[in-house]
């Protein structure tokens, strides 16, 4: 049976079903109980499995993620939710410093499965702070795992491995689309494997990766594409540990490569790729690899946003002039 | 001024035994089976000569930097006697006394500082955390183990110790919110030794005491003598019985004094006076454990010279045995960042073994 939902609903069902299938997960966070969040992302949840299960907390980031912590510890299934990633830091001391290091440092006593979701992103045309895309500061902490969902059939899934995974992960999710379009999910539980990429469209001209909201932009730029330019579509859906082998896979046979990310440019998620391209498939590069992302600048507010954004026609822009590169 | 209508409380120390071990307060001197104050004593006398061995194998090359305990014995074995085996132990770094007391082996506490993670793992069942270096982190940690507590109905209460210093952190502050929030079965003591490395206590706080603050999260919080053993167990397990009825967390402030250095690498004198020093080794833990004991007729000269004499010998055999446990293989290093190895993190490793191999690393 499927169901036709949002991304945001497709988080807010896989956490019913992880829930109802294990009662060692907890979900917690800044109004993340009695309201739902303030996205509803958690709605329901904590009619359905009571004010322990899921509860409101004081705003208080390093205590939300640290009991995540002492609760994996003591056998609990922690899914703690950040309201806003931008507002992460004063939880980051926990997460860079404990869930990632406490299953090395006790040399495998104490697991950390813990998920932590965090809405994250621009183009909302919300307040500073709101609009962050700080992907590379978890990928950069060894032990950690991180993952974003572009679509609610993934959204679902991944949530369902992340839970279920005994290691931390990181859960970032792209509020943009949160409610942007529906898709056919199936009703009954699935997992998505972590650290498996999804070819979604096959091509032969160049190999386009992008995640989150920005699939949904590439999504758009391919279908308005006018030109001849066969695009293979790769969204790694993980992003820590990344599955470079089927981004590789797909340069080795297209020799172009574009990485559009929302994060800004330096040190993104686009150079860790690019370096690998340039590893592994070096010679097989018809082109040289090309980043299309924020420039390295403060997310401005809503009125100057749009200088910080990549949408679907920067991304036909360069796809064209990557498909007609000549040396 | 309206504000002279706010001003700040004064709080009494509480103590039951006086620096030479005189019972000062007979009303709340705790009914202790005789087993248990030996086993607190002896904990105490193997912590001190323990830690006291460490650091002349510190200074003789063969151990690393550590943290050194002496003084603070009883601040730490006062509450793990009052506690139950269930009951979970969240460390800073300088508790050697509460781990060796729950039943941590020395051997692990050595080969952690002797610089080896398998230290660190205390086996199935200990409830007990390892050493916490970030300052006030373990607050929250604490918290958490705490609320799956309630949540499970285990019966567990949890143990925290945290410095002087680390009270100024936001990590004990939002540990603490938070355990207060949710009633939680919390005890956390502070151990003002009177120095954050150099920094002195009243440079961490205008405040009045440390105690103090649990006020403003709604819970009891206590001043005790932290180098008299009996008051550290009478308020703890006050504060335990709280916990376990649900009526949630409680702070507990033990003055005390680090007779050494910070950790091995620091140097003492330049901040502190030895007439300082001195005027702390008369309130030693230990003299005042010894005296009580052997005025109970529990203990007297021979029991002590027999019991060190043994000791000795452990402790020595004890590193040496460190000393001589292989290091972390490559392997080890790798295999623990994830529960499961992923792909490109054994490609890592196999390369790194591939130079390893060709000479590149030793």
């Amino acid at each position: 049976m499927m169901a036709e939902m949002t991304l945001l609903k497709a988080i807010n069902t896989a956490l019913h079903e992880q829930m109802e299938k294990d009662d060692s997960v907890v979900v917690y966070g800044e109004d993340a109980g009695y309201e739902g969040g303030v996205f509803r992302v958690t709605a329901g949840l904590q009619k359905a499995f009571g004010e322990k299960r899921v509860f409101d907390t004081p705003i208080s980031e390093a205590a939300i993620l640290g009991s995540a912590v002492g609760m994996a510890v003591a056998g609990l299934r922690p899914v703690p939710e950040i309201q806003f990633s931008g507002f992460m830091f004063p939880g980051y001391n926990q997460i860079a410093v404990h869930l990632a290091r406490m299953h090395n440092r006790s040399r495998g006593l104490y697991k950390m499965p813990i998920t932590i979701r965090m809405p994250y992103g621009g183009g909302v045309r919300a307040l500073e702070h709101h609009s962050e895309s700080l992907e590379t500061l978890f990928a950069h902490i060894p032990g950690l795992k991180l993952v974003i969902p572009s679509t609610p059939y993934d959204a679902k899934g991944l949530m369902a491995a992340a839970i279920q995974s005994d290691d931390p992960v990181i859960y970032m999710e792209p509020k943009r689309i949160y409610r942007a379009f529906k898709q056919e999910v199936p009703e009954k539980e699935y997992t998505i494997p972590l650290g498996k990429a999804k070819v979604v469209q096959k091509g032969e001209d160049i190999t386009l990766v992008a995640w989150g909201a920005m699939m949904h932009e590439a999504r758009k730029a391919l279908k308005e594409l006018d030109e001849d330019i066969s695009v293979e579509l790769i969204d790694p859906r993980t992003i820590s540990p990344i599955d470079t082998d089927t981004i590789m896979e797909s340069v080795k046979k297209t020799g172009k490569l574009l990485v559009v990310h929302e994060a800004v440019k330096t040190l993104g998620i686009g150079a860790e790729i690019i370096s690998r391209a340039n590893e592994e498939a070096f010679f097989r590069l018809e082109a040289p690899p090309v980043r299309l992302t924020a420039p390295d600048i403060i997310v401005p507010l809503p009125q100057g946003e749009h200088h910080h954004m990549v949408d679907k026609e920067r991304i036909k822009q360069e796809i064209k002039k990557l498909a007609s590169f000549e040396e | 001024m309206v504000l002279d209508n706010f001003k700040d409380w004064k709080m009494e120390t509480f103590s039951i035994l006086d620096k030479n071990g005189k019972v000062t307060n007979k009303e709340k001197e705790p009914k202790i089976d005789n087993d248990t104050l030996v086993k607190m004593y002896k904990t105490m006398v193997y912590t001190r000569m323990a830690d006291e061995q460490a650091l002349k194998y510190q200074r003789q090359g063969r151990m690393l930097t550590f943290a050194p305990v002496k003084g603070q014995e009883a601040a730490q074995v006062g509450p793990m006697a009052a506690s139950d085996k269930g009951d979970w132990l969240v460390p800073a770094f300088r508790e050697m006394a509460a781990m060796l007391y729950k039943g941590v082996p020395l051997q692990k506490l050595y080969l952690y500082w002797y610089g080896n993670e398998q230290g660190s793992h205390f086996g199935e069942g200990s409830h007990i955390l390892p050493v916490n270096v970030p300052i006030g982190s373990q607050v929250n940690h604490a918290a958490g183990i705490a609320y799956a507590s309630k949540l499970k109905e285990s019966g567990e209460a949890v143990i925290a110790f945290i410095g002087d210093g680390g009270t100024s952190h936001g990590e004990f502050h939002e540990g603490m919110n938070f355990a207060g929030v949710f009633d939680l079965p919390l005890v956390t003591i502070i151990q003002n030794n009177h120095y954050a490395i150099s920094t002195p206590r009243s440079k961490q706080t205008k405040a009045a005491s440390l105690a103090q603050k649990a006020h403003a999260y709604g819970i009891p919080g206590a001043l005790v003598d932290g180098n008299d053993p009996l008051a550290m167990y009478v308020v703890t397990k006050a504060a335990l019985e709280r916990a376990k009825e649900g009526e949630g967390p409680t702070l507990i402030e033990a003055l005390t004094y680090r007779l050494g250095p910070h950790t091995t690498s620091d140097d003492p004198t330049i901040y502190r006076s030895d007439e300082e020093v001195e005027e702390w080794k008369k309130k030693d833990p230990i003299i005042r454990m010894y005296k009580y004991l052997s005025n109970r007729n529990l203990w007297n000269k021979e029991k002590e010279e027999t019991l060190r004499k043994d000791y000795k010998k452990e402790i020595q055999d004890t590193f040496k045995a460190v000393e001589k446990l292989p290091a972390p293989t490559l392997d080890e290093v790798f295999d623990y960042t994830y529960t499961e190895m992923p792909e490109y993190l054994q490609r890592q490793k196999e390369a790194r073994k591939a130079q390893a191999k060709s000479g590149g690393d030793r």
